[in-house]
Formats: C-alpha cells, sequence, structure tokens
C-alpha cells in the first residue's frame, strides 16, 4: 500500500464499521430502505451512489475556495444533480429494466443526505484526494448495509439471490421447498427494511459497547 | 371526490414516512423532542404547499414532452425530461431561501420556531420525493398538484409526530442496551408502517388488495411505455 498512507487508509476503512454512515451517522436511510427487495438493486445504487460520492467530493474539495458560504447548499445541490442526471441517462441506456425498479429513488440521490452531509463535513475543508477516499469510504460503509438488507430481504422473501434461485424451486418444491419451506412474502414489504435495519443497529452495537447511546 | 381521494391516499395509503421511506433522516434525527417535531412538521407542509404545485408548472409547461408548444409549432418536439431533476431542486433550494428570507421579514415569532428548520429542509428527502413523484403519477391539475402536497407533507407531519411522541414515553422504559437510541426507533417505525398498511384496503372498500408496491409497478410501466414510445419514435 505505497500508494495509501496509514493516515489515508483510515479514512476509507472508519466508515465501513465504527463510523458507518447509515447506522452510525444516521444518514442517507430513505433509498437505503425502499430498494432492498432485491440485492441486484442494492448492488446498483451502492455502485450509484459511490460514483456520485466519489467524484462530487472531489468537485466540491476543488472549489472549495471559491464558493460563497452563503449559497453554498445550491451550489453543492447542482453539483449532485448534474451527476446523478448523469447515472440516471446511463442507468436507462444500459440497464432500463433496473432503472424501473429504481424509479424516482435515482433521483433521490441527490437528496441522499451521506452526500450533502459529507460536502458538508468533509470536501469543504480537505483537499481533493483526501475528499475523494472519504467519499469512496463512506459509499462503500453504505454500500455495505445495502448489500446484507438486500441479500436477507431477497434470500429469506423470494428464495433468490441476484435472480438465481438459491433454495430451490417454490412451485416444483425441490431444494429446501421439499421440506415444507415456505418464502416469507411479509420480507418484501417495506416495514421488513426497517426492522432489519434496526436488527443490525443491534447486532453492531452489542458487539462494540462504546457505540451504545444513553438514550 | 377526486380531491378527497387523493387527499386520503397520500396521507394514509402512499404516507411519504411510512410507505416510500422519504425524509427519513430528518425524521430521525429531529424527533426526539414533540416540540421540535412540530416545527419541523409544519415546515415541510409549508414548502411542500409551495414546492409541489410550482414543480407541477414547470413540468406542464416547460419539462414535459411537448410542453414547450405554447412558444410555437418548431418546439413542440423537445422532450427536456431529463433535466427534471435539476430544475426541481433548483426550485426547492430556492424557494426555501426565499421562504426563509419572506418569513424573517414579516413574522419574526414563525421564524423564531420555523427558522432553524427551513435550511434543513432543502436536504430533505420528501420535498424532492414529493416533486417527482408528482411527476411520475402524472397528476392532472395544478389544483390537484397542491392538495397532493398539502396531504403529502400532513402525512409526514403525522409520522413525526407520532414517533416523537412515542420516543418521549419510551425513555421510561427498559430498551436493551445495544437497541437504545436509534435501533428502537427503526424497528417501532417498522411496526408502525405495518399499521399503515392496514389502510390499504381504505379507498377501495377492502374488496381488493391494494399493495402499495404494485401502485409504483404500474406507473412505472406506464413511464416505460412512454420512453419505449419515444425511442420507436427516435429509431424512425
Amino acid at each position: 500500500m505505497g500508494l495509501l498512507s496509514k493516515k489515508d487508509l483510515k479514512l476509507i476503512t472508519d466508515p465501513l464499521a465504527d463510523n458507518n454512515p447509515i447506522t452510525i451517522q444516521v444518514l442517507g436511510i430513505c433509498s437505503a430502505l425502499a430498494i432492498t427487495a432485491e440485492l441486484k438493486a442494492s448492488i446498483v445504487m451502492s455502485v450509484a451512489v459511490l460514483f456520485v460520492m466519489g467524484l462530487g467530493n472531489v468537485v466540491i474539495s476543488l472549489m472549495r475556495n471559491i464558493i460563497p458560504s452563503k449559497i453554498r447548499i445550491i451550489v453543492q445541490l447542482i453539483v449532485v444533480a448534474t451527476l446523478v442526471i448523469i447515472v440516471d441517462l446511463v442507468l436507462k441506456a444500459f440497464a432500463y429494466e433496473l432503472s424501473k425498479t429504481l424509479s424516482v429513488f435515482v433521483g433521490l440521490i441527490i437528496t441522499n443526505c451521506i452526500i450533502m452531509g459529507r460536502f458538508e463535513a468533509f470536501a469543504l475543508a480537505n483537499g481533493p484526494w483526501k475528499s475523494f477516499l472519504d467519499g469512496i469510504g463512506n459509499a462503500l460503509g453504505y454500500a455495505v448495509i445495502l448489500v446484507i438488507v438486500g441479500f436477507f430481504r431477497e434470500l429469506l422473501g423470494s428464495g433468490t439471490l441476484l435472480g438465481i434461485k438459491v433454495l430451490g424451486d417454490p412451485i416444483e418444491k425441490t431444494g429446501v421447498y421439499a421440506y415444507g419451506y415456505e418464502n416469507n412474502g411479509f420480507m418484501l414489504l417495506a416495514p421488513m427494511a426497517l426492522i432489519t435495519v434496526g436488527i443490525i443497529i443491534w447486532v453492531q452495537r452489542s458487539r462494540n459497547e462504546a457505540l451504545i447511546e444513553d438514550n | 371526490m377526486e380531491h378527497l381521494e387523493l387527499f386520503f391516499k397520500a396521507i394514509f395509503i402512499d404516507n411519504m414516512v411510512f410507505a416510500t421511506f422519504l425524509g427519513m433522516c430528518s425524521y430521525l434525527a429531529v424527533s426526539k423532542k414533540v416540540t421540535t417535531a412540530v416545527g419541523l412538521g409544519a415546515a415541510v407542509i409549508f414548502v411542500m404547499a409551495i414546492t409541489v404545485p410550482l414543480n407541477w408548472l414547470l413540468d406542464q409547461y416547460i419539462l414535459q414532452e411537448g410542453a414547450l408548444s405554447w412558444l410555437g409549432e418548431e418546439y413542440a418536439a423537445y422532450d427536456l425530461s431529463f433535466l427534471s431533476f435539476i430544475m426541481f431542486i433548483a426550485t426547492i433550494a430556492t424557494m426555501v431561501q426565499l421562504v426563509e428570507i419572506i418569513v424573517e421579514k414579516f413574522s419574526p415569532a414563525l421564524y423564531n420556531s420555523l427558522g432553524i428548520f427551513l435550511p434543513l429542509i432543502a436536504v430533505n428527502c420528501a420535498i424532492l420525493g414529493g416533486s417527482l413523484f408528482m411527476q411520475s403519477r402524472e397528476i392532472q391539475s395544478l389544483g390537484l398538484a397542491f392538495n397532493y402536497g398539502v396531504s403529502s407533507g400532513i402525512g409526514w407531519f403525522l409520522a413525526i409526530l407520532a414517533i416523537a411522541a412515542i420516543r418521549e414515553k419510551i425513555r421510561y422504559s427498559n430498551v436493551p442496551a445495544p437497541l437504545r437510541g436509534l435501533g428502537i426507533t427503526f424497528i417501532i417505525t417498522g411496526l408502525m408502517a405495518i399499521g399503515f398498511m392496514s389502510f390499504g384496503g381504505m379507498l377501495t372498500g377492502g374488496d381488493e388488495e391494494e399493495a402499495p408496491e404494485q401502485t409504483v409497478q404500474v406507473e412505472v410501466t406506464k413511464e416505460a411505455n412512454d420512453l419505449a414510445n419515444n425511442e420507436k419514435e427516435i429509431i424512425k
């Protein structure tokens, strides 16, 4: 790792666990929950956020000395909106089916609080290289939670992963279905996303006592 | 009747928080006390009532395919809908700033109670989401758009009020330590969302189940057809 000093590496690894944007910083929940019924959608969403955050952080950090602080929110929104339009058009061109399942949630990356939060908290005060790493790190932290939630919801809800039947065929009763297993359709509905994230938080905080809130 | 249906649908069935998870960030961050929650909720209703109709006008007369035909025949073929994200968010950000200035000037009391929340609102997903859903659900008239803005705002207000009240009470309960704070809030919201799902049968009279997912799917396919048609025309 000659390219990354220890400090730089910390920028990437910190948000993966102990400073996770979703479970600890409580940012970017909106889109995280709505599109996680399938693993594939979660992965695409994570890649989109990774692209927007990495690039957006660099752009904002390059402009940090010329943005007047009074209108900085509008400037930030315009930068994100431009990047999101690129993502949206690319998705519509190359993955049309997916862009339908994601529907308005691609647009909602604009108001994803992780992005605005990192702009405010990091990119406005640090150089482009560090901001880039911070963006990548936080987007990966976001991706980890999305993939975990998407994995469990798709596996338990429809018995598939990335569309491949892992648990056997529910209609022809093969695999575990032969032993009377049934898909839990409830996992596909909106409320279970919240409860799944709640359980992830529970597990994470019981492993690391320092993260427990005093109410 | 149409108005009433949209009103109840936006508040209960397609509730911003419980059905589409919009505005979760501020919902979780500002729901520790009922008074602040009421302030933020009121600000959201206010801003949505302004921005949704405004964005409806933008969508109808500038962004949609053929929307520019009022400028003359030669503009009828333009389709600027790919610009809608940037136009909507710019409208929202400027409106929020404007509202802040106006409220500060004319009603210092209201400003003091809403003031700190207004800048937060520019990046509240519920506001942008309201405009995007307004666009994808193809709301027919300005009146309905206004109605949709207000009622979605009320739905969000109800949600944050309810969770704030619960969180104030839950402080006295013995929640397992790792779940305290954020974790239990998530799980309670999930349970509340299950409760809100039961409103699904309200408009159909319970004859057929209308899951929110399904309606989204239908709208999406409608959009998809439109887009596919566009592509065909381009190929031609």
